[in-house]
């Protein structure tokens, strides 16, 4: 048979999401793949893989950019632990129905992919940033100091894709079928124990369109509802910097920054924080950069859109009352 | 029970690196390097489990050249009992430097393998993953807490969204974060002692690893540089610009 007679490889992707909703950063690595398949001209399927998560199935099968839907149902991989989930992933790899294999760059992604890389014997590219062609990706190095474009000369690509860099796809148009054929196992080599998620009436700040941060200025973490209550003004998320975090002023998961959360709303506020390379790295392709700081010295000045030199304490209120 | 730790030779936290001009790569010479931050950080949690008496021995292996001895040195300061340097002329890729572990792990014996969750120049965070992966064994990634009961680690994860707490049997790879604990300083003493421990030197063939790239960087640039806007005199000009010429609000 040659080349041309046979169907183009397929796209895998992994979904990240909750056994009841499809995370958004399945839709930014879906667009990853839409462009991928530009090139290859391969279908695009995504997996999932969870416990009673056949909502999560549905509300996938409903996205255009989705030609199939793997649906592995089981508690084998309720809280998708990486030693249950990789061995699923693996065996579709070993298939040979798929050219590459995608998932979000966040911690489950992150946790998963290069477990699967590794069974498959190829290497992984973490983060990209663009799809250059089939097999040449660009992805940042050094905490995004430097951009790397790098070329895969291995049978399947193996990508982790940094959902701040892609447009999400549209959850609607779609109406691909749901393979709920697909088995998984517990390895029995790990379990889950517990898990304390961070309950929040605002949105995640992986996600958010806003965000408004404090640093040290803040000065305590008495003083985070000042930012608080600007975010609920315009329904943003709330973040800090490592320094924040650090202070004890908030808890971790609320860290931008290269050791955080990387961020790119369509407008960030950075409130009390100097910027440090650490904490820009983290929000640098952020669309619109304010910075309210009082030392107009601040290197965070030097990438904001918008500068006010001010005391927080005077200018968060202010910024309540002007947005009510 | 043996511990091993995976430390690499990196360019400093501190030091805002520069693409060379042949946008080949970052420009290394002349530069400061260290231990990369979370290889500290394993350093220091695996010698707090000898300290509490669940570790036996300290392992730390360096993969590089002969320069990365210095980190071995220090890792060896710090309270590290022996030290390994995988020696290789090329920066090998995650892939290649789990099957290298791997080969140690299954040499040595080790029970427990603690390294950072990534390194601070490529950024993979791929390495004790693959490792896991190879070795059959579990993982505990982006660890904040670990506590060893009897055959079984305690790995309390920094994940998107909260923590997560979850049980793996030994042996097991366990990946730092950056609050799993502070590390600390080398003394004088403990710095003229490491001089006199064990710094062995194997080679990627003696441990049967082909560690050729698969990937092969085509160039590398500095990212677009953001310029700095302008001033506002206070909260209303700001609001309004926010919404008249940004469109943002």
């Amino acid at each position: 048979m040659t080349e041309s007679m046979t169907n183009p490889m397929s796209i895998l992707v992994v979904a990240d999401h909750d056994n009841n909703e499809l995370k958004a950063a399945t839709l930014t690595t879906l667009q990853a793949a839409v462009e991928l398949k530009a090139s290859t001209g391969g279908q695009i399927e995504l997996l999932v893989a969870g416990s009673q998560c056949e909502q999560v199935a549905q509300q996938a099968a409903a996205v255009a950019a989705i030609d199939k839907v793997l649906l592995a149902d089981s508690d084998a991989v309720a809280h998708q632990l990486a030693e249950n989930v990789a061995p699923i992933v693996v065996a579709l790899g070993q298939s040979n129905s798929y050219s590459h294999i995608l998932a979000a760059a966040t911690t489950t992604g992150k946790d998963l992919m290069p477990r699967v890389a590794a069974l498959l014997d190829v290497a992984q590219i973490s983060e990209i940033i663009e799809v250059v062609s089939a097999d040449t990706f660009v992805r940042p190095v050094y905490a995004g100091n430097a951009l790397a474009t790098v070329q895969s000369s291995d049978s399947i690509k193996v990508l982790t894709v940094r959902g701040t860099a892609f447009a999400p796809v549209a959850t609607e148009g779609g109406e691909s079928p749901v393979n709920t054929d697909i088995a998984a196992n517990d390895t029995g080599i790990s379990r889950f124990i517990s898990e304390e998620k961070v309950v929040s009436e605002r949105p995640e700040l992986t996600s958010a369109r806003i965000i408004i941060s404090g640093g040290r200025g803040m000065q305590s973490g008495d003083n985070f509802p000042l930012l608080e209550r600007v975010a609920d003004k315009v329904g943003a998320a709330v973040g800090a910097s490592r320094a924040a975090v650090d202070s004890g002023f908030v808890s971790n998961d609320m860290q931008v920054g290269q050791t955080g959360k990387i961020v790119a709303p369509d407008l960030y506020i950075a409130v009390g924080i100097s910027g440090a390379i650490q904490h820009l790295a983290g929000m640098k392709d952020s669309k619109i950069i304010v910075a309210i700081n009082k030392d107009e010295e601040a290197p965070i000045f030097g990438v904001a859109d918008y500068a006010l030199v001010a005391d927080l304490f005077d200018a968060l209120p202010e910024l309540e009352q002007q947005l009510s | 029970m043996k511990v091993l730790v995976a430390i690499k030779r990196v360019v400093d936290a501190n030091v805002k690196v520069r693409v060379k001009a042949d946008n080949s790569d970052v420009e290394l010479a002349n530069v400061k390097m260290a231990i990369n931050p979370f290889d500290e950080i394993a350093v220091e949690e695996a010698i707090r489990l000898k300290e509490r008496g669940v570790a036996s021995e300290v392992l730390v292996v360096s993969i590089g050249q002969d320069s990365c001895q210095e980190q071995l040195r220090t890792a060896l300061a710090l309270g590290a009992d022996h030290a390994l340097q995988v020696k290789t002329e090329i920066s090998p890729e995650p892939l290649a430097v789990a099957k290298m572990l791997k080969a140690v792990v299954d040499k040595e014996g080790c029970q427990l393998i603690i390294l950072g969750k990534q390194s601070i120049d490529g950024d993979n965070n791929q390495t004790g993953q693959m490792l896991a992966a190879l070795g059959n064994m579990p993982q505990g990634t982006f660890a904040s807490e670990l506590t060893v009961e009897g055959s079984e680690v305690l790995v309390t994860r920094e994940v998107d969204g909260g923590l997560q707490q979850i049980g793996l049997k030994l042996p097991a790879v366990v990946t730092t974060d950056l609050r799993l604990n502070e590390p600390r300083f080398a003394s004088l003493p403990n710095i003229m002692k490491a001089k006199r421990k064990p710094l062995d030197s194997i080679s990627p063939e003696e441990l049967g690893v082909d560690i050729a790239p698969r990937l092969a960087t085509l160039k590398v640039i500095s990212p677009p540089e953001r310029v700095a806007g302008v001033l506002v005199a206070n909260v209303a000009e700001l609001v309004e610009k926010l919404k008249s010429e940004a469109g943002v609000l």
